[in-house]
């Protein structure tokens, strides 16, 4: 008990933190590696939920490819230490700082006091429906059209990346 | 034979149709005109058929409805396109058709030549149909539908030669008055109609007299009804004060002023009342109006003719004398006697205004009569029938006007209106004068022209042939209404009898038993009439210099009798140029422009000034829109989690 | 045992947290990375009812998001590049073409 509730919280305090010092960062290229330790403390948490599956499939795709992406494209567009971007502090930040604010006080006042559930424990099959075979179970039964469908969404989505970034190469 | 009645009118409609379309293509006016007079001779066939029929049945056997179709059903409002065959439509179409068959053969004659011959026969075509289509219907929509398209043929018609200078304005002015005068009267037709809708809930002849037999006599809302009714007849038959469009219409050719303006329009407004007798035996304030105007008109405007100069002039006011005297009789209550009247002075009126036709043309389009003289060397034909028809309009036994005018002033006397019989007397007086002093000026004498360079001769026979017809029938016409006293069985009154059944139990006339007084009467009325016309011809054939001392003697009376006592510039200043000033100034100027105008530009500018400050909002930085998100995200939150 | 409530709350917080960063911030491809922050604070909250409610529909749900999101930053990206070579600049705020 004593050491769920310590994992928990160590992974829960990189997550924020690793969240908001994100923002702070002036450089694209840090923001990008705060994100990918805020990844990997979410893929921690999940496995504390028993979500195995999902913990290795997020850790690869969202680590180990959307952020090498990222990190790509910000290398193609020369963005690092050479050219700065100034940040202003204009109206506008103010006004969006305020706003998120205000949400997030709505959310806290709503699930912190409010909408409070009876203190319950993990499921008893959270163990087992995190496993693979339960999930291709399921999936492959009883969500099998979404499944295909993804894959049309997938096809779309590369058809569509390399259409608008390809070079256009002059005659 | 009484199913063929649908012919009657969609015979001329077909005319009409046809002529319109393809005449401009046709060539030959002979062709035109015998299909424009075919389409009007058949039809008369056809009521004389029907009318003998008629003779034959019984008396309570004689009235039948034919229906075509039903035309408009709203709610409680249901109109048929039907048709009322009885004794009194069956008169009016005899006459229409009759004398409108004679003045289409007659107009082959007198439009030849013509540009427009096509137009005229298509335009005389559609008018006939419209007449019909008022005598025959069986209610008031479908009379009013016929009561307007004579208005409108009567425009058509007036303003035919529609580039031709006429007084002080065009034909085309004339046509409009007399649209417009005519509209007024329409507005009171109308009125009654509204009225007679929300106090009968039907417009059907059958259902409003049947409604209207059981109310008291002198109630109100029939009154109201009958006066509004009234109103629509002083504008279609020239009584004051909506007469003043009659003179001017002379400007159409002289055939339309012989039919429209002669023997059947302005008789529409005879038969409206006569048909609605029961309403206006209910009503006895508007009948004592109507007698009043009626009698006033006659002799007004016989005051006006004395002195006119044109030839159709003197006809025209003529034909406003005459329907005053149709008023009158309606006015105390003698309906048959009023359309005895109708239907001799159709003849003799037809007669003097196509024999007036035949003149003009021979003159070469001179209408002065102080500018004629002597013609009836030239023209024997025309000037023998042209005398009938002065003879027959002067009340001179044994012609037709002898018998109907007598008539009326018998009833207007017996009913105890003795004014009323006295300025019927006075008008008889200077009917005959003018009338020969016409005659006279026109026909005897010597001539006044100029003879080298005018040769006037007679008309051809298409125009002297209806001519004949017409005089034959102004002379024996009035055999159907010899009186008793006289010997005769007046089969016209006793024919048209049990049309006013009704409404002679509501007026309970008097019936005179005096023999005496009649016969005394009819002495006396012959007798001013003989003594008019030798006065007459004694002043213009053998001293025409007391014409002319007269005139000098009285030059204010004269100058206002000869400008038709300034009524139309009365009527102009006190009317037309305020309702002008008006709507130039206050309706367009300050309604039009500033009110509505300004309304719609004002919306559109609002909605311009509005949309310029909504239009900040696209900045086009998408991180302001996803504020924007944000805010709606926190209220749906909110608003859910409040719920 | 850990109370729900502390799952969601964090997961609120990395949402806050996502967006002020796209309110905020002006490089584009920043933006993006914090949309995908959101992403994730939603997969949060999917896990733990999935686990705490024993339902399997959350990860199946929390798979296809992945799936999506993937996908989204394929094409996401693609624009940024062609924005950046139309522009020569990754600053919002000068693309505003759509002002009025």
């Amino acid at each position: 008990m004593i050491f769920e509730q310590v994992v928990f919280f160590f992974l829960a305090a990189v997550a924020a933190s690793s969240a908001v010092l994100m923002l702070l960062q002036r450089n694209p290229v840090n923001s990008a590696l705060f994100l990918i330790l805020n990844f990997f403390s979410l893929g921690g948490l999940y496995l504390t939920l028993r979500a195995q599956f999902i913990a290795m499939v997020h850790i690869i795709v969202y680590a180990g490819a959307i952020m090498v992406l990222v990190l790509f494209v910000i290398m193609l567009l020369n963005l690092g230490d050479g050219r700065r971007l100034r940040e202003v502090l204009s109206f506008k930040t103010y006004i969006g700082i305020g706003c998120s604010l205000a949400l997030f006080t709505e959310l806290f006042y709503i699930l912190g006091m409010k909408g409070r559930m009876p203190l319950m424990p993990l499921a008893p099959n959270a163990q087992d429906i995190g496993t693979v075979e339960f999930l291709g179970k399921v999936m492959y039964t009883t969500y099998l059209f979404p499944f295909e469908i993804t894959s049309l969404l997938l096809l779309a989505a590369i058809v569509g990346a390399v259409m608008l970034a390809k070079k256009k190469i002059p005659e | 034979m009484v199913t063929y009645v649908s012919l009657i009118p969609l015979l001329p409609l077909a005319g009409f149709l046809f002529l319109g379309l393809v005449g401009a293509k046709v060539k030959s006016e002979k062709l035109i005109g015998t299909i424009g007079s075919l389409v009007v001779v058949i039809p008369f066939v056809i009521a004389v058929g029907i009318f003998i029929e008629m003779l034959g049945t019984p008396v309570e056997e004689r009235s039948h409805i034919v229906r075509l179709f039903s035309w408009i059903t709203a709610g409680k409002l249901s109109i048929d396109v039907a048709y009322q065959v009885d004794q009194l439509s069956i008169l009016m179409t005899l006459i229409v058709t009759g004398v409108g068959s004679l003045i289409h053969v007659y107009s082959i004659g007198y439009m030849h030549g013509d540009r427009g011959f096509w137009r005229f026969f298509a335009y005389l075509n559609l008018f006939i149909f419209a007449m019909l289509t008022l005598v025959l219907a069986n209610n008031y929509v479908l009379m009013f539908l016929g009561w307007e398209g004579v208005g409108l043929c009567s425009y058509l018609l007036i303003g035919f030669w529609y580039e031709k200078n006429f007084e002080k304005g065009t034909t085309g002015d004339a046509a409009k008055k007399a649209f417009i005068v005519n509209r007024v009267g329409d507005f009171g037709f109308l009125l009654a109609m509204f009225l007679m809708m929300s106090t009968f809930g039907s417009l059907t002849f059958s259902d409003v007299f049947t409604q209207a037999r059981v109310l008291p006599v002198g109630d109100t809302t029939v009154m109201w009804i009958t006066l509004l009714l009234f109103l629509g007849a002083t504008g279609k038959s020239a009584q004051i004060p909506l007469f003043i469009w009659l003179p001017d219409a002379m400007a159409g050719p002289t055939p339309v002023s012989a039919l429209i303006h002669a023997a059947t329009m302005v008789t529409a407004g005879v038969y409206m009342v006569a048909r609605s007798s029961i309403l206006f035996a209910l009503s006895p304030v508007t009948l004592q109006m109507m007698a009043i105007i009626g009698a006033l008109t006659a002799l007004f405007a016989a005051t006006i003719g004395l002195v006119q100069n044109d030839i159709k002039k003197i006809l025209a006011y003529s034909t406003i004398s005459q329907l005053g005297y149709m008023f009158l009789a309606l006015g105390v209550g003698a309906f048959a006697s009023g359309l005895f009247h109708v239907m001799t002075h159709a003849f003799f009126k037809a007669l003097l205004f196509l024999g007036s036709g035949a003149v003009i043309h021979a003159m070469h389009e001179e209408q002065d009569i102080q500018r004629m003289g002597g013609l009836k060397k030239a023209m024997p034909t025309t000037y023998w029938t042209f005398l009938v028809g002065a003879i027959a309009i002067s009340g001179i036994f044994p012609f037709s006007g002898f018998f109907s005018k007598d008539e009326i002033l018998w009833k207007a006397f017996s009913s105890g209106s003795y004014i009323l019989w006295f300025m019927g007397l006075c008008g008889a007086l200077l009917t005959a004068f003018y009338m020969f002093r016409l005659v006279s000026l026109t026909f005897d004498g010597s001539p006044r022209y100029d003879e080298h360079r005018l040769h006037p001769h007679e008309a051809p026979k298409t125009m002297t042939l209806p001519l004949i017809v017409l005089a034959v029938l102004s002379i024996v016409g009035g055999c159907i209404g010899i009186p008793a006293i006289l010997g005769g069985g007046n089969q016209f009154e006793h024919f048209l009898e049990p049309v006013f059944e009704q409404a002679n139990v509501k007026l309970a006339l008097p019936v005179s038993e005096s023999v005496a007084m009649e016969y005394l009467l009819m002495i006396v009325s012959l007798s001013i009439a003989i003594g008019g016309i030798l006065a007459a011809r004694y002043v213009y054939l053998r001293r025409t210099e007391l014409a002319e001392a007269a005139t000098r003697r009285f030059a204010p009376l004269y100058r206002l009798l000869f400008n038709k006592y300034y009524v139309d510039e009365v009527y102009d200043a006190t009317i037309v140029m305020p309702i002008k000033k008006t709507s130039e100034k206050l309706l367009w100027n300050i309604v039009d422009v500033r009110v509505i105008d300004g309304t719609i530009n004002f919306a559109a500018k609002a909605s311009g000034f509005t949309a310029e400050i909504l239009r900040r909002i696209q900045t086009g930085v998408t991180q302001s829109y996803a504020i924007i998100f944000v805010v709606g995200i926190l209220f749906v939150i909110s608003w859910l989690f409040v719920r | 045992m850990i109370p729900i409530e502390y799952y969601l709350l964090l997961s609120a917080f990395m949402f806050c947290a996502g967006v002020v960063g796209v309110l905020v911030r002006r490089n584009a491809i920043v933006v993006f990375m914090c949309i995908e922050l959101m992403l994730n604070s939603v997969n949060l909250t999917l896990i733990t009812f999935s686990a705490y409610f024993g339902d399997p529909g959350g990860q199946i749900l929390v798979f296809f998001v992945m799936v999506v999101a993937a996908a989204e930053a394929a094409v996401g990206l693609a624009i940024v590049i062609s924005l950046f070579r139309n522009k020569q600049t990754v600053n919002i705020d000068d693309i505003n073409i759509l002002k009025w």
